[in-house]
């Protein structure tokens, strides 16, 4: 499965400056595991270090909020486009759910 | 070397005010952006996330400093616009993009108090600035702080009040304004954006489509200020306006309690902000108020979680009449819920029929026509009263930030139609006398 990752400007010196790049896997989660293999930290930005993806971060599959699907497994196909995108404020808070949902 | 202090920073600044070569460099007042997660320090340039963990970024200021400039006489001669805060908003030169916004009536209202059993209400009508809605507010700092740092194209996210205000603000800018709006607003705010002639995009979507699209356009286009994007930090500043005011018209007091309608809950975040900064320059003794949140049931993720105990924001899919609070993932939710706590207020969703009779009973009360946010706001304030949240004895501020006209089509089939009669005496009379006999209006 490969996916398109729009890359948002705090992100791109992580990836060379790109601001889409290509990543594979069958989830959310697995995408980002794939970019972590391909640029190294870029986990680290993205990610708390318990492996829960940050509160300011917002996540995006063709348009639609993960947090409406399944979190971090929430499935990809071929050609879907994933866009990473800082909160414009506060972002979510912690709980035991979201904690569950939003780890890698 | 000796660090300089508060009074060599004033001297430093006075003296930048009289020379204008020095304009640029008077800063002294305004430490620059400071991430609100990690403290990560940036400049204060266009950009709303911290580079290191994507907090917010917010201003800093040099407290000290203000507090040797700012006084209620200084206040006082100042224009009666949101301007005459400057010392505590984040510009730098003296030029500002003024249509007007700010001072609106803090009216006392004693008919709605004695109807809800309180002693003393205020209602603080924002809904008359020049684009009808508190938005002037902040666009008034963001339109300014864009034209400082030599933007172009002024845009937004909107739930159409923002839209209003800010192709008002471009035109008084001489900005090209393109504003974004999701489809099926009320044709009040549609037009009352339109008017001012910005290129208006309508999206099809929620408000919470459209902002995340405008989020990827502003990382694209990044000669365009978004005014509730990349230039949040300044934009959401002029809120503090209405602690600012309330205070001020209080006799520089604050109020015991606040009622504050939640869409993103910048506006709630940003009072709180305002209130604790008059504690800290020494302009109200006071405060801050036990703060109160209200939104409708159709969208109310904030208050869910309230009453849940838990600070988690669920985002939904927003639905019901209260379009200008209709932000389903609402960027300062987690903030909010924190204050409430913090201040000792309350909260609650009401649904549309309450809204409803909210914004009549503020107008057959008091003569002030709101929007459905007003209704929320006076009903929840209702709501808050009867459940004892806010006690009978406390100075209470309810936050009216939008104007009636804007969403007629909530209230169209509330009101009675016009009787209608030819041009003659006896028609009227009969009309009257029958009114007499039976009671009705």
């Amino acid at each position: 499965m490969t996916v398109m990752v729009r890359v948002p400007t705090p992100l791109r010196k992580a990836v060379g400056g790109a601001r889409d790049v290509a990543a594979a896997g069958p989830t959310v989660g697995a995408l980002i595991e794939d970019l972590e293999r391909q640029f190294p930290g870029i986990k680290d930005r993205l990610c708390e270090e318990d492996g829960v993806l940050r509160r300011f971060i917002n996540i995006y599959v063709n348009g639609e909020d993960i947090r409406y699907a399944d979190g971090v497994e929430t499935p990809v196909k071929d050609g879907d486009e994933l866009s990473i995108i800082p909160a414009v404020s506060g972002g979510a808070g912690r709980s035991s759910e979201s904690i569950r949902r939003w780890t890698l | 070397m000796v660090p300089p202090t508060a009074s060599d920073r004033v001297a430093r600044q006075n003296r930048s005010r009289e020379n204008p070569l020095l304009t640029s460099m008077f800063v002294s007042r305004i430490l620059g952006l400071k991430c609100r997660e990690c403290g990560a320090r940036r400049r204060l340039e266009a950009t709303h996330v911290c580079d290191e963990c994507f907090g917010p970024l917010e201003v800093e200021y040099d407290y000290d400093v203000i507090r040797e400039i700012v006084s209620p006489d200084r206040i006082a001669r100042g224009p009666r616009t949101i301007w005459r805060y400057r010392d505590l908003l984040p510009v730098e030169g003296e030029s500002v993009v003024d249509i007007g916004a700010g001072m609106t009536p803090l009216l006392r209202a004693d008919n709605l108090a004695r109807r809800l059993g309180l002693r003393e209400l205020w209602i603080k009508n924002d809904s008359v600035n020049p684009s009808y809605s508190f938005k002037d507010r902040v666009v008034s700092v963001a339109s300014t702080r864009a034209r400082e740092l030599g933007f172009r194209v002024l845009s937004c996210a909107s739930t159409g009040n923002l839209a209003c205000s800010v192709a008002a603000h471009a035109a008084r800018a001489g900005m090209r304004a393109c504003v974004f709006i999701p489809a099926g607003l009320e044709a009040g705010k549609i037009l009352g954006a339109a008017i001012y002639g910005p290129t208006l995009i309508a999206v099809d979507g929620h408000y919470d489509d459209v902002n995340r699209l405008c989020q990827e356009i502003a990382d694209r286009f990044e000669d365009w200020a978004f005014a509730n994007i990349n230039l949040r930090p300044y934009y959401s500043e002029g809120s503090k306006t209405l602690a600012f005011e309330v205070a001020e018209q209080l006799g520089w007091r604050a109020p015991d309690h606040v009622v504050v309608p939640i869409g993103s809950g910048s506006l709630f975040t940003k009072l709180w902000k305002g209130y604790n900064e008059l504690l800290k320059v020494g302009l109200i003794a006071n405060g801050p108020p036990r703060m109160s949140a209200a939104q409708a049931t159709g969208c109310s993720p904030v208050i869910t979680a309230f009453e849940r105990g838990d600070e988690t924001i669920v985002p939904v899919r927003p639905s019901g009449i209260a379009k200008s609070l209709a932000l389903g993932n609402p960027a300062d939710g987690y903030e909010v819920i924190k204050l409430i706590k913090r201040s000792g207020g309350s909260g609650a969703a009401v649904a549309d029929r309450e809204i409803v009779d909210g914004i009549k009973l503020l107008a057959e009360t008091e003569g002030i026509f709101t929007e459905t946010a007003g209704g929320v706001t006076i009903a929840v304030l209702r709501r808050l009263v009867e459940s004892g949240a806010i006690r009978p004895d406390e100075s209470t501020v309810a936050y009216v930030t939008g104007n009636g006209l804007k969403t007629q089509e909530a209230v169209a089939r509330e009101v009675e139609a016009p009787v209608s009669i030819p041009a003659a005496f006896s028609a009227f009379e009969r009309v009257w006398r029958e009114r007499e006999l039976t009671g009705a209006r």
